[in-house]
């Protein structure tokens, strides 16, 4: 790889998962996951509001799940773009408290505020942004963000809306099993067709590419957003509370915390069910004890239609990129959840080959971002991502019947061209109906979007030619553009989207957060230059004892006194520039002390040495 | 394309470039596919040879190059890739590029009226459809009926490219109208017997669960 660091801001890419986030950058030595202030490199995408509008983010987070259930937010992406009617089966299984109000656009009632999945991503993100400013120690703008293979439009906007809002600029929404690709070839090959298998938290991704000489081209890619770890966990938390009410004679479905406390012992036994033949179901709670032994055959038996529904969407993906399972070179496994025996046995039959596990399948997605936002910023040149819109586009016609514009698997940016006129005398508007997905009637179809050709000249019917531009670009979202041909001017074009926000509702929202992550990278500054005084203090008093302290004039040890003094009069203060300039000043005051200091650490050192 | 082509950028002279060979800006790129690709409009291609064109090209030309230019230079290279990958997915395809040709030689392709049965293939689709209606309505003793028809058309359609490609060699040579004609005609033929396969090969997959 040829790597061509310029003096412009860094590009993180950032992995925004179901269950985990990661940020991750690349330097001279490769792709690196950029850490927590707790050390650890997975940011579990879990949020806590606290009842004051504190928030808390990742682990900590994680914990508050536990205790303050209604509170606290987990597997936010499911929600992502999506309407109410999307969403029965997971509020059935998750605890997510809807506001009055969600039937257009989602909100989640946390306290007495209300939430709308952007503005929880937000958050995650925001996280990964402070994280990341603290490991440079500069700010950060900019970023690549993953988003599931199979996301449609208005799930992509919204994960778009959820950078902006984080005050993120997205510079690219790249596919998760494409982002891994990226990793994996840097790492392992050069040529060939490899299938990325991508089974996360919530979404299942399967991609099929043809690698060639720095072109990571892909053909085909299939899916399911609703399918992934979380179904296993959900399987498993409904067995246990069966179980536990047998035991105990209690029903815990109704307590939020209970619920949790079961949750996380299935999961716990789920994870370590991948490494050991069986295992134990145990928790304590209120008192009461539950324990079950489950093993691995069982647990299988459990899960096997799960993982079967994983095999339809790999086998259609073959079938559209056009190669049989032997011509694939490759499968790179990606996701947690790919860690269950039964996942790689089930993909190994299906490819009839052993599928790659070697590379981190919880950290190779994000790798791959940090990968392209270097390619986005020019420090990789030959490297370069073709990828292909998952969902085919059209525009509804006479009887609810779809007409087909871009098919799926199509390279993009994909555009298409339709002329439309009116159909009656003097009509103003056209109305075009845009919907995604690959049935023939529309009401099987997901509606995208309807647009408003406004401001028609009357004129007799089928006289107007106003020609539409569709163009689906490199982030997989639809651009639309109108075009008068008699006039040849460009047509003013009235967007509604079916799902998600509208502009001005994230333009109001970045505009709350600015104000906020102003605050919050203030108070990080203030923190930054209070750690630097602690330092220069505690070095100062240390030195007081010094012998060189002693050689020191009066002037020099008053102008020293001074200086501590006022450091000490901003220490508290909120200004961070007022806390820097006086440790600045400090620091010169003590110079000839820790001069002197070095010399006697000199002269101590060459003391009995013959020179 | 034209040769008095200027630049937007720096207003020299930039013949058929897609970038300016003066202050290397990307162009306003032409919508023709085989303009795009520096290729003569040839039925016939090197599908090799046209790949490692788009690879080429897409290197030069995809979004994530110009993401630190200027507004126009990214609007610009939105266009051009948009349109390289639309001119790859038709020219990389025999039947999509000959459309493409005959579309750009002012040829009505329109969707081909399912009731004009080719003659010579009369009587077999008569008895085909006989059979296909045997199965949907539950008998499966049509399925040997059916699976005969499967291979017998299968043939008919190598049969039927390789009557394409012949034309497409005397297009290539003679640049003759009349020879695109009767490529319309093949392609008719052919989205005919490629419909009727489908149709079988579906039902035969209904009968199988």
């Amino acid at each position: 790889m040829n790597i061509d660091f310029g003096t412009t801001e860094k590009v993180i890419g950032i992995d925004l998962g179901t269950t985990n986030s990661l940020a991750a950058f690349l330097d001279l030595t490769g792709p690196k996951i950029i850490p927590g202030a707790d050390g650890d490199k997975l940011v579990p995408s879990v949020v806590s509001i606290s009842p004051s509008g504190e928030v808390v983010v990742g682990n900590a987070a994680r914990e508050l799940l536990i205790t303050q259930p209604g509170r606290t937010v987990y597997s936010v992406k499911r929600l992502m773009g999506r309407g109410l009617d999307d969403i029965q089966e997971e509020l059935k299984l998750f605890p997510f408290h809807l506001a009055s109000g969600s039937e257009s656009v989602l909100q989640l009632q946390i306290g007495d505020r209300t939430y709308t999945p952007p503005e929880i991503s937000a958050l995650i993100l925001r996280q990964l942004k402070q994280n990341a400013e603290a490991y440079f120690g500069e700010p950060v703008s900019k970023a690549v963000i993953t988003v599931p293979a199979y996301f449609n439009d208005a799930q992509r906007q919204a994960t778009k809306d959820a950078g902006r809002i984080a005050g993120l600029e997205v510079l690219r929404l790249v596919n998760e099993p494409t982002a891994a690709s990226l990793a994996y070839g840097l790492d392992k090959r050069e040529n060939g067709t490899i299938a990325v298998y991508d089974l996360g938290g919530g979404t299942f991704d399967i991609s099929i590419l043809k690698l060639h000489d720095g072109i990571f081209e892909v053909l085909a890619t299939n899916g399911d957003t609703h399918l992934g770890g979380d179904d296993i966990d959900n399987l498993l938390l409904r067995i246990a509370l069966e179980d536990v009410q047998g035991e105990w004679g209690e029903d815990l479905a109704g307590d939020s915390e209970g619920v949790q406390r079961v949750r996380r012992a299935v999961i716990q036994a789920k994870e370590r069910l991948s490494f050991v033949p069986f295992t134990d179901i145990s928790l304590e709670y209120r008192g009461n004890k539950y324990q079950r032994e489950i093993q691995r055959e069982l647990f299988d038996k459990l899960i096997a239609p799960i993982v079967d529904r994983t095999l339809g969407p790999c086998r259609d993906c073959i079938k559209d990129a056009g190669v049989t399972p032997e011509q694939i070179d490759e499968v790179v496994m990606v996701g947690g959840s790919t860690r269950i025996p039964l996942v790689r046995t089930a993909v190994e039959n299906l490819f009839r080959s052993k599928p790659h596990t070697e590379l981190n399948p919880d950290e190779v997605v994000a790798l791959g971002a940090a990968v392209q936002a270097a390619i986005l910023s020019g420090d990789v040149a030959d490297k370069l991502l073709l990828d292909v819109t998952p969902l085919s586009l059209g525009i509804e016609t006479m009887g609810g019947v779809v007409s087909k514009l871009i098919h799926r698997n199509s390279t993009i940016p994909a555009s298409a061209t339709e002329s439309f006129t009116t159909g009656v005398d003097g009509q103003r508007n056209v109305l075009i109906h845009v919907v995604q997905g690959e049935r023939e009637l529309v009401k099987d179809n997901r509606s995208l979007a309807r647009f408003d050709l406004k401001d028609i000249d009357p004129m007799p019917a089928g006289l107007a030619r106003i020609e539409v531009r569709f163009l689906i670009d490199a982030n997989g979202i639809l651009n639309v553009t109108a075009r008068d041909l008699r006039t040849g001017k460009e047509h003013s074009i009235d967007v509604k989207p079916s799902y998600g926000l509208t502009d001005e509702q994230v333009e109001k929202m970045i505009q709350e957060s600015f104000e906020k992550a102003e605050q919050d990278f203030q108070e990080r500054q203030v923190r930054e230059a209070r750690v630097e005084a602690d330092t220069i203090l505690a070095a100062v008093e240390k030195a007081r004892r010094h012998d060189a302290y002693f050689e020191l004039s009066d002037d020099e040890r008053s102008a020293m006194d001074r200086a501590i003094n006022e450091l000490l009069l901003v220490y508290h203060s909120e200004d961070h520039h007022l806390i820097l300039n006086k440790n600045e000043q400090l620091n010169q005051v003590t110079m000839k002390l820790a001069e002197n200091m070095m010399n006697t650490a000199v002269r101590g050192a060459l003391k009995g040495t013959k020179i | 394309m034209s040769a008095n082509r200027t630049c937007w950028q720096c207003a020299q002279s930039i013949g058929a470039s897609l970038f300016c060979p003066h202050c290397k800006s990307l162009q306003p790129p032409p919508s023709g596919y085989y303009t795009l690709f520096g290729l003569d409009r040839k039925l016939n291609l090197n599908t090799n040879e046209l790949q490692q064109r788009f690879y080429d090209l897409s290197r030069q030309l995809h979004p994530d190059r110009f993401m630190r230019k200027s507004e126009a230079e990214r609007q610009y290279s939105l266009d051009a890739s948009s349109i390289l990958n639309d001119a790859y997915r038709a020219l990389k395809d025999p039947v999509k590029r000959a459309q493409y040709v005959l579309s750009q030689e002012g040829f009505e392709i329109g969707e081909q009226r399912s009731k004009d049965v080719p003659p010579e293939l009369l009587e077999e689709v008569f008895e085909l459809n006989m059979a296909l209606e045997e199965m949907r309505s539950g008998d499966d003793s049509a399925r040997p009926q059916l699976e005969s028809a499967q291979n017998n058309f299968t043939n008919t359609l190598n049969e039927v490219d390789r009557q394409l490609e012949a034309q497409f060699r005397t297009y290539d040579e003679s640049s003759n109208r009349e020879v695109l004609t009767r490529i319309r005609g093949t392609l008719n033929r052919r989205k005919y017997i490629q419909n009727l396969l489908d149709e079988v090969q579906d039902q035969l997959a209904v009968g199988a669960q």
